[in-house]
């Protein structure tokens, strides 16, 4: 099943797919999904990004592939929803997308192993986890003001049920810019795999519900503008559409 | 999996009072930067800070005053940060440095524990966000506090004074700090920010207590234990 929970006629309701772009709401109402303001489909309590995780991503940005897990933290102020806006700053030149397959996690999890680590998981979404290159400083790198400001993460449109992605480690990804394509790759490129992620993680810290990993982007990032239309994709999970617009 | 209950629930986000984030400046005392001495020009640095550095303390780290606090296994000992934490009355952003304290419901004393690191280039996850490394304090209402940028801190292990520090040596003070943070990043109500981890912050191991107190918003002690395996 496909969750998702958006804003209908003034209320905020949770949602699932009911096909043919329409969604099912709580009180037996079926609304189109252009009818809608979509939100997040959760608030994330931790959320774990993970950087150079696809190897052709870390030979993109001239670094080697790490030997552990590159995480770092974002807050609750970035996300926002599908069909969302996000703001660019006029003094950034450098300020690009990376389609994620994000994973959401449902059941407490400390020191998982990789073979129980889907024992853990409630189910996939996408996030586009733009970056402000021009920001970045060189203390605890990627640091927030690159990684973790209003309206930069969008993430959506659904949460997708984990049984109904049955191999999430083979799933296409991409992205367009005003249609055109500009980054493709496929999810089983990554270095450390969502099992890996979950053992690392748990390792140290206690995952609880809610919590989510951004599994890093491959190769093929580009600048983007005002006015761009931007659309993450993930195979079987969702079709996540953001427009850039100035920051006043 | 999950039902559509199971989805109601995650949706809903995190149910109980805590914050929804709380979030810690680096290097924000003088004494702190000037430490690094030449080092924050060179590499991997390569330029001192500009803009806010901030680094997350996220929820399995919240605990409370009084809590036993577990070291896990391979952490010997831990850094006690003996942070100012500003809460937050209501959402903020782009807030001016002149109207930044009418955002502020009040102040706590926040214990930063870290597993000590000698670099800042990287994130520190495993360094700041073990389970239990955030124990917060009861709030002092805004009210209380005369000058959030003229307060005593002294830390206490085993009762013996272990630091003095004060808020007056912040590079960014109280209403600087938010000003900056809240140009790129909302904070809302209930969220926490950590003016910064006074420089020379003393370390402890299990068996240990330590109190931090701060002059006008309380008192914060926790003893630490070693995790059973």
């Amino acid at each position: 099943m496909k969750h998702a929970r958006i804003v209908y006629q003034g209320a905020t309701h949770l949602a699932t797919d009911a096909g043919e772009g329409r969604l099912a709401l709580a009180d037996g109402r079926t609304v189109a999904g252009n009818e809608v303001a979509w939100l997040p489909p959760i608030e994330p309590r931790t959320t774990f990004t993970l950087a150079i995780n696809y190897a052709d991503h870390a030979k993109e940005l001239a670094f080697k592939a790490p030997e552990e897990p590159l995480g770092f933290l974002k807050a609750a102020n970035t996300f926002i929803g599908h069909r969302g806006q996000t703001l660019r700053p006029a003094d950034v030149g450098f300020m690009h997308y990376e389609c994620e397959l994000a994973v959401v996690i449902g059941k407490t999890a400390r020191k998982v192993s990789r073979g129980q680590a889907y024992d853990h998981v409630a189910g996939y979404t996408v996030a586009n986890d733009y970056a402000l290159r021009d920001y970045l400083e060189n203390w605890y790198r990627p640091n927030l003001r690159v990684k973790s400001r209003d309206t930069c993460t969008p993430l959506g449109p659904w949460l997708v049920d984990r049984d109904d992605v049955p191999d999430p480690m083979n799933l296409n990804l991409r992205t367009t810019v005003n249609g055109t394509e500009t980054q493709r790759g496929n999810t089983r490129d990554m270095v450390f795999d969502i099992p890996a992620l979950i053992e690392y993680f748990s390792s140290f810290m206690t995952l609880e519900p809610g919590d989510l990993i951004l599994t890093g982007t491959p190769d093929g990032i580009v600048n983007v503008n005002a006015g761009d239309e931007v659309v993450t994709e993930i195979e079987g999970v969702g079709r996540l559409v953001n427009t850039l617009v100035a920051h006043p | 999996m999950p039902s559509s209950q199971d989805y109601a629930a995650l949706a809903a986000g995190p149910a109980d009072s805590r914050p929804r984030t709380v979030v810690g400046a680096l290097l924000n005392y003088r004494q702190a930067l000037a430490a690094l001495g030449d080092a924050a020009a060179e590499p991997p640095y390569k330029a001192p800070p500009k803009a806010p550095v901030l680094y997350i303390k996220p929820a399995n780290t919240y605990a409370d005053d009084g809590d036993d606090i577990a070291l896990p296994a391979d952490v010997q000992e831990v850094e006690i940060g003996a942070c100012l934490g500003i809460v937050f009355a209501r959402k903020a952003t782009r807030v001016d440095a002149a109207r930044a304290l009418d955002y502020v419901a009040g102040y706590r004393v926040v214990a930063d524990l870290s597993v000590p690191h000698a670099t800042f280039y990287r994130p520190p996850v495993k360094q700041k966000s073990r389970d239990g490394f955030c124990p917060i304090g009861a709030l002092a209402e805004r009210g209380q506090v005369a000058d959030p940028d003229k307060l005593d801190i002294e830390v206490r292990i085993d009762g013996q004074v272990a630091q003095r520090a004060t808020t007056g040596d912040l590079i960014r003070p109280v209403a600087r700090l938010i000003a900056d943070v809240t140009q790129f990043m909302s904070l809302d109500r209930g969220d926490i920010l950590l003016v910064g981890v006074p420089a020379g912050a003393p370390r402890a191991r299990a068996g240990q207590r330590y109190e931090i107190e701060i002059a006008q918003v309380g008192r914060l002690a926790n003893r630490l234990v070693a995790a059973s395996a």
